[in-house]
This record gives C-alpha cells, sequence and structure tokens, in this order.
C-alpha cells in the first residue's frame, strides 16, 4: 500500500525492500534460510495484503450488498473498491466486466458452461492447446461430452512453442471457442497473445485467455489483447488463495446465462420466475469470498505500484542466470525453450528422479515444484513422467539460485 | 546430509539403479496397475499365484528412487510367502514408514525393508514408498483394477 501511495512509483527496484515485505521470507526450513522457488505454484504474501485482510475482518466484517448498518456498506465499498482495482489493474472498460470468481479455474469453468452450454452445438470446434494447464482442458472436454461439439488441441514444438503453421490450419469456420494460455505454467513459454486472439476473432471465434502465470509476471492490458475473456487467479499474484477474476466483454456476459443460481445474482425471484441482476452481479451466487477479494485487490494495487517494467527486467535477468548456472550442473535436460520465457524452468535431471530432486532440495530449504504440473499432455508430449520445476517471482535475488544450483549438486553427490 | 542418507540408504539407492524381479512375467495369473497421481509414478505388478501362495512377482514401471526401491524390495520379500503372510508384511511395512518420528523403530521380521525406516520423516514420501504395497495387496486381493494412491 505504501508504494501505491507514493506520487511516483519508484523506477529503480530494490529487491532487498521488497523481501522485507514479506514476513514468511524470514522463516527457516529445516534449519535453513528459506528459498521459495515455486512461485508459479503460488506466490507469498506481501503485508499490504496480510493487513488488508486483517483489518477487515477486523474492522469491516460484515455480508455486503444486503443490509443496512454501517459495516456492511463498509464491506460493500472495500469488496467494490477491489473490483474497481482489478478492473484498473488490467485496463478493462468497466467493472461489469470483471465477475469474481474462486480463481481461474473457477472463471474457465464459468465459461465453459455458461457461454458452452449456450452456443456450443455438434460440428463445432473447440481449439485449445498442447500446453494447457489441465483446468483449460477438462472444463471444454466435459461441455464438448455434453453439447456435441469437438475439442482439438494445437500441437506444440520440440522447442515448447505453440505451433503457429498447425494454429493456422486448425482454426476454421467451425471454431466457436479459442482458449489459449497467456504464459505456460509448465514450459514459461510466452505466447504471442494479441496476433492469436486478432487470428480467432477474425474467424469469427471466441477468445478466452488463461492468465494466471502472466499477471505477476508482466502488465496486462485486456483491450490491447483484445479478447473476449481473460481469466486469472488472486494467490499466483500475491493475493490470498480462494479469488480469481473473470474478465469478459460487456455484451458476451450479458447473453449469457447465469452459472449458479442463489442470493446476490438475483433481482426478483418468485416460484413461477426469476429475474436476474445486472453485471456482474449475474454470475456472483452466494455469499463471496469478501476478504479474499479485499486480499486480492490490495496485492493488485501493490503490484501497480511498481515499475512493472523495472520488476520485469529483474525477474528476466533472474532467469538468465539460473539458466545459466543451471548449465553447470551435469546430466540436465531443459524443457521450453521458447524464443519469448518467463518465470519457469522446467527440467530433468539424468537418472534422478524429479520428486527425488524435491526431497533433496527441500532439505536444504529450496521449495520447486516436482510433478507433472497438472499439464500431463506436455509431460506425454516430451516423453518425461515428470519435471523439477522452479519458479521465480518478485522477491527472488541471485543468492536464491545460488543455493538451488548448490542443492542441485547435492543431489548429484547423494545419487552419484 | 546425515538426514539425506538416512532417508536415501544404499541399499535403496542399490535397488533404485539395479532393481530385482524387474520386466514382464512371461504368464502371470494377476496384473494389476498402481499409479500416485502426484509424482506420476506408474508400476505394474505381475503375479503368479499357486493357490495362495506368491509363486512369482515381478514390476515394471517408472517412479522415483524410493518407489522403484520399494518395488525391488516388496519383489524379494513376498516371492514365495502365502497371501496372509505378504499381507502381514505390507502391514508391519506401514506400520514403519508411517509411525511417528520419534516413536521407536519396531524392525521385528522386516529384514532389508527396514531400510525405509528413514521415510517417517518425510510424509509426502510415505505414498511413494507404499505404491507397490498397496498394488500387490490389490493384485491378490482382487485382480486387475487400477490402484491409485489418491
Amino acid at each position: 500500500m505504501t508504494k501505491a501511495a507514493d506520487a511516483t512509483p519508484a523506477t529503480t527496484f530494490d529487491v532487498e525492500r521488497v523481501r522485507e515485505e514479506f514476513p514468511i521470507l524470514r522463516e527457516q526450513v529445516h534449519g535453513r534460510r528459506l528459498v521459495y522457488l515455486d512461485n508459479a505454484n503460488t506466490t507469498q504474501k506481501p503485508t499490504a495484503v496480510l493487513e488488508a485482510i486483517d483489518r477487515y475482518y477486523r474492522r469491516d466484517n460484515a455480508n455486503i450488498h444486503r443490509a443496512t448498518h454501517l459495516l456492511s456498506e463498509r464491506a460493500t465499498r472495500a469488496y467494490e473498491g477491489a473490483r474497481a482495482e482489478l478492473q484498473r489493474f488490467i485496463n478493462a472498460a468497466s467493472t461489469h466486466e470483471i465477475v469474481l470468481t474462486r480463481g481461474c479455474t473457477d472463471a474457465i469453468n464459468l465459461v465453459a458452461n455458461s457461454w458452452g452450454r449456450a452456443n456450443l452445438r455438434p460440428g463445432d470446434d473447440v481449439l485449445v492447446t498442447w500446453m494447457e494447464h489441465h483446468s483449460n482442458i477438462v472444463p471444454w472436454q466435459l461441455i464438448c461430452e455434453q453439447t456435441g461439439a469437438t475439442l482439438r488441441a494445437v500441437p506444440i514444438t520440440d522447442g515448447g512453442e505453440l505451433d503457429l503453421e498447425a494454429f493456422d490450419r486448425m482454426l476454421t469456420d467451425r471454431t466457436r471457442m479459442v482458449a489459449i494460455v497467456h504464459i505456460s505454467n509448465a514450459l514459461g513459454t510466452v505466447n504471442p497473445i494479441e496476433s492469436l486472439v486478432a487470428k480467432a476473432r477474425a474467424a469469427g471465434a471466441v477468445t478466452l485467455v488463461d492468465g494466471a502465470q502472466a499477471v505477476p509476471h508482466v502488465p496486462v492490458d485486456v483491450r490491447a489483447i483484445g479478447c473476449d475473456f481473460y481469466a486469472f487467479s488472486s494467490h499466483k499474484m500475491y493475493g490470498p488463495t480462494g479469488s480469481g477474476v473473470l474478465y469478459g466483454r460487456e455484451a458476451l456476459l450479458d447473453a449469457m446465462p447465469p452459472y449458479q443460481g442463489g442470493g446476490d445474482m438475483i433481482a426478483s425471484v418468485t416460484f413461477e420466475k426469476t429475474e436476474y441482476n445486472v453485471l456482474p452481479y449475474k454470475f456472483e451466487a452466494g455469499t463471496p469470498n469478501i476478504a479474499g477479494v479485499v486480499g486480492f485487490g490490495a496485492a493488485a494495487q501493490w503490484l501497480a505500484g511498481f515499475d512493472r517494467q523495472a520488476v520485469q527486467a529483474h525477474e528476466e535477468s533472474l532467469l538468465e542466470y539460473a539458466e545459466e548456472r543451471l548449465a553447470e550442473v551435469a546430466g540436465v535436460r531443459r524443457l521450453g525453450m521458447a524464443a519469448r520465457r518467463s518465470g519457469v524452468l522446467s527440467f530433468v535431471l539424468d537418472g534422478v528422479h524429479p520428486h527425488d530432486v524435491g526431497t533433496i532440495l527441500d532439505t536444504e530449504g529450496i521449495a520447486v515444484r516436482t510433478g507433472q504440473h497438472c499439464a500431463q499432455p506436455v509431460m506425454d508430449r516430451y516423453g518425461v513422467p515428470a519435471t523439477v520445476r522452479a519458479s521465480i517471482g518478485i522477491y527472488n535475488t541471485r543468492e536464491d539460485i545460488d543455493a538451488f544450483v548448490q542443492g542441485l549438486q547435492k543431489v548429484r553427490e547423494v545419487f552419484g | 546430509m546425515s538426514d539425506l542418507r538416512e532417508l536415501y540408504q544404499e541399499v535403496i539407492l542399490d535397488h533404485n539403479r539395479r532393481p530385482r524381479n524387474f520386466g514382464a512375467l512371461p504368464a502371470p495369473t494377476r496384473t494389476t496397475k498402481g499409479h500416485n497421481p502426484l509424482c506420476g509414478d506408474r508400476l505394474t505388478l505381475y503375479l503368479v499365484l499357486d493357490g495362495d501362495r506368491i509363486a512369482d512377482v515381478s514390476f515394471e514401471g517408472s517412479g522415483c528412487a524410493i518407489s522403484k526401491a520399494s518395488a525391488s524390495l516388496m519383489t524379494e520379500a513376498v516371492k514365495g510367502k502365502t497371501v496372509a503372510e505378504a499381507e502381514a508384511l505390507f502391514e508391519r511395512f506401514h506400520d514403519l514408514v508411517t509411525a511417528p518420528p520419534d516413536a521407536p523403530v519396531d524392525r521385528t521380521g522386516l529384514g532389508k525393508l527396514a531400510v525405509f525406516a528413514g521415510v517417517r520423516e518425510y510424509p509426502t514420501r510415505v505414498k511413494c514408498a507404499s505404491l507397490a504395497w498397496h498394488t500387490m495387496k490389490s493384485a491378490v486381493e482382487k485382480s486387475d483394477e487400477v490402484v491409485s494412491t489418491e
């Protein structure tokens, strides 16, 4: 919050100052300094976010939109203030276009169910890619089964880039929906999202972008991207778990039927007929995760308070440094060598299963993710059962990378 | 490092590098698959049951050192045993890897399997150590369903 309150954002990036804002980074893990390199899984939370949640519960807690007392008014203001913050964060045209969800997965499921059920027919195609997270595959699979539409996946190259020729070929007049990841969680590939969206729209398809891994790393402008839907989670951008955003163009959201029924999403209810509420409330049934949304807004405000270009430069130089240092470790095979990458180092170590790498790194205080990263098609594509994934956040340092590489040398010692 | 050696004992590293009873059997009476979705470990267990005796057993698959070594040592331990004996051994093994870290270790009747005592310090690895055993139990009890640790 302090950063956002500054008249001008700092133009230089001071990682040590940022680290001080994250209490958890002072934790010891197995008696060691915590080296947190599992940011693509979830990020840690700065005090600005922790305090916003704490303050909400201590001072403002009440249900929103439905009581006349002062606390309810304050809670409503905090909740709607967060929505406005999130609207600015992605440069949406209106707060009506910001639907607050339980997370990115929930947002994609909302579109698949509401838009998909109303619009998909037998003979229609839904186009995804081989580098999608399961949460941008399975909802479409489910709705295709129910509607008779066909799910098609655009292949990826050996280097981990989207096969653009295949994309052009597979995009036809049957394609109703193109659902694409902005930045891949398993490979770090940054997709040329503006041009993919433009092609899809030119072909008459509706577009959804899974931005879960993009929002913490790159400034996102949904109107510049030109997509119809953009989904992301709070917890991967330094906010709390259990909250996310579905951005949708107002005209599309307006035409879509409700996803879930309940309180707050209605204008009037009789047993004969229910009138639905206006946007975005039509899609927000039941008491939402108010504190989570308040924390989410605080996270967006906190992140927006930085010079995002400077943050990006810091993260990119760390990734580059990590790639250099990783080359020193014997028997490393990297996955994902796209020309444009962000945040993620995915690799396997010859003769050592990723799970064993993860356990040994953990004893050194180093947190990474090992496994399939909810992207089994990617693992199958490269013929590996799992990978080790180190992922970078705003607070990581060269010291973290050095510890990580040293940890990998220890793995080599144990396994010979 | 000493903690790590506790988990990655030489016997475990050896069975990981050179798993015993590895590869399909020519004429198994039971073939059962096991899967640990957390780390992607998959194994197929082949078993020849002769009455209530495990006449032969082998496995195939990919997995971490703990799961591979556990499968290898499990096949050595149960080969020639009756179903009841194998299941009793699984219970003792299960107690070993899930015991609280400060509890005394009961190695009775475990033989080489006692090298897995270090696993109890690593709760996330218990599933790796027990996947092959769960698969064996399912194989002797009810044939060819896929066993999942989830």
